[in-house]
């Protein structure tokens, strides 16, 4: 399935360059943008505008989508589709993370590019569907059994949704690996201006695929084609290169290596550390009146709005404070945090939900830093005043 | 400058689409930073909904009303429910047929939006009408601006009968006095 991304066609279907629109569709515009080609989702709240929005402008572009049986069919099609040579990915929440985290599992062993969009909403199990929360941050970390790494990066405005879609596929291609938007029924449901990039304002990053000779070819090792990369070329269906692909342990042929630990370790700490030798390349933050804070917040995604208000009215009141907002929460930007953790002497980590990203933070903080959780739960955002008064009892 | 807009009705009534069309008005059209959100049951038709718009010249953070500048009801229900955090200084309009029971001992907007509708032939464009109204009582949008906005998120086939609604709309809330 060889897909012809036509940049003109694409700006025809999504039409004006600035636009007032829900973050749900711009997910599905940066989808769109970076040439994804096959879309498998089933619908649900507060994700389904992200398979609407598909369903409406991929044929238009010539890409395919399909509503799939269930979230477990739908990421199976999905990793199916990126074996095929596609651009592929899903959308769906928090009952439906947990169905395809058996696949995500899958995606990751056998190397496979794609995107998960996770529109989160309050859980465990169906809990609120309307309503946004962060509760999903560690099952994107931790979600599949056994040793990962994961890459996820965390939205805060509609403009970011499209934006972040388009960095979602080029980190899923450069380490083929599944990666997760971790948007959330707020910023998803949110109607915000976007500016749509123009061809030259934006990078696509594409897979690496096999071109060394046929008979040499090996699957699951280090490139043979790049100097340095961990990442193997990638062997589409179809083009000849013989390939076995298992979610079982796997020897460099592909082959289940089930009994042999060397097999094992070598696979693991590679698929492993393609991502974590990248860490710091990966860090991508933003720092708000960092350079003379006293207290700063620690936020992704939706908390870090009223944070950035909680701090705009600090300042506005002679108050030292900051925040760091992580824009990729994985792999956990431990640096950059350590680093702000010996500059101040409190960190706040607003987040909704019980408390998650809480912990890496905590874990990677200079011990004589002041780490304060700020969770909340039930479907609303922190108010801004919520805030700024766990800045006053500091 | 910043503006929080809170826009209610019942489900059907159209009242996400007139936030949208602010907002669409505001930072498409205009050159302010909007966000808008809503609130709805899961009822298609029926049900209090809302929809709010915070326009704003800054970057917005927070992105839902902390407190109401405007405040606009078209329907009983919403009108009791949404109205717990308007304060002395919000301007508020509503439309005294579909909010009879409005006394609230301080002076209000009433814009008989339903009924411009009704003479045009056609209630569904109620919403639009009040989308006049809010521009032509509330000092901040270009009326051009509002006006590019309704055209660009309604059925073109059904073009005309908005911007009929929307000047006429337009119009009476030019004429309209808090009272």
């Amino acid at each position: 399935m060889k897909y012809e991304r036509d940049p003109e066609r694409i700006r025809r279907v999504l039409g004006d360059k600035v636009q007032f629109i829900q973050g749900d569709m711009a997910v599905t515009y940066g989808a769109v943008l970076a040439g994804c080609s096959f879309f498998g989702g089933y619908p649900i709240t507060p994700a389904s505008e992200v398979a609407e929005g598909a369903a409406r402008l991929f044929p238009r572009v010539k890409a395919t989508f399909i509503q799939m049986e269930d979230e477990i069919g739908s990421i199976g099609a999905v990793i199916g589709a990126a074996w095929s040579g596609a651009k592929a990915m899903t959308a769906t929440s928090g009952p439906g993370f947990s169905l395809m985290m058996e696949n995500y599992g899958y995606a990751i062993m056998t190397e496979t590019p794609c995107v998960i969009a996770n529109v989160q909403r309050t859980g465990p199990s169906t809990g609120q569907p309307t309503l946004g929360a962060q509760g999903d941050m560690m099952q994107a970390r931790w979600g599949s059994h056994g040793d990962m790494e994961a890459i996820a990066l965390a939205p805060s405005t509609v403009q970011e949704s499209m934006d972040m879609t388009i960095e979602s596929f080029n980190l899923s291609e450069k380490y083929r690996h599944p990666v997760c938007l971790m948007t959330d029924g707020e910023v998803g449901h949110l109607r915000e201006k976007i500016v749509i990039p123009d061809e030259d304002e934006m990078e696509l990053v594409e897979r690496v695929p096999a071109t060394i000779d046929k008979e040499q070819f090996i699957p699951f090792t280090d490139s043979q084609t790049q100097e340095g990369s961990k990442v193997p070329d990638f062997p589409t269906f179809g083009t000849g290169y013989r390939t076995y692909v298992t979610g079982l342990t796997h020897n460099e042929k592909g082959f289940p290596a089930t009994d042999k630990p060397p097999d094992h370790q070598r696979l693991i700490k590679r698929i492993v550390s393609k991502i974590t030798d990248d860490r710091e390349a990966l860090t991508n933050v933003e720092k708000i009146e960092l350079d003379d804070a006293e207290i700063a917040f620690v936020t992704f995604g939706a908390s870090a709005r009223p944070a950035e208000s909680a701090v705009r009215m600090a300042r506005k009141k002679g108050m030292k404070v900051g925040m760091l907002r992580m824009k990729l929460v994985w792999p956990f930007p431990r640096k950059v945090v350590h680093d702000l953790s010996k500059k101040v002497n409190t960190i706040i980590v607003p987040e909704m939900n019980l408390g998650q990203m809480v912990h890496p933070i905590t874990e990677y903080a200079a011990k004589d830093c002041e780490i304060i959780s700020a969770p909340k739960v039930g479907g609303e955002m922190h108010l801004p005043d919520e805030l700024f008064e766990i800045l006053e009892g500091v | 400058m910043k503006k929080e807009i809170r826009i209610c009705g019942f489900g059907g009534q159209g009242v996400i689409l007139a936030g949208f069309i602010i907002g669409k008005a505001a930072c498409v059209f205009s050159d302010f930073n909007a966000v808008q959100s809503q609130s709805y049951g899961p009822e298609a038709r029926g049900g209090a909904a809302r929809s709010e718009v915070i326009i704003s010249d800054e970057k917005i953070g927070y992105p839902r009303p902390t407190g109401v500048d405007l405040y606009v009801a078209m329907a009983q229900e919403a009108f009791d429910t949404y109205r717990s955090d308007v304060r002395d200084d919000t301007v508020i309009i509503i439309d005294p047929d579909l909010v009879p029971k409005h006394d609230i001992g301080r002076p209000l907007y009433k814009v008989q939006v339903q009924k411009i509708a009704e003479e045009l032939g056609n209630k569904i464009v109620t919403n639009i009408a009040m989308v006049g109204a809010m521009t032509g009582i509330y000092d901040l949008l270009d009326k051009e601006a509002v006006k590019k906005a309704v055209i660009d998120s309604v059925p073109k086939r059904f073009t005309d009968l908005n911007i009929n609604a929307f000047e006429k709309g337009y119009e009476a809330g030019k004429n309209a006095r808090p009272e």
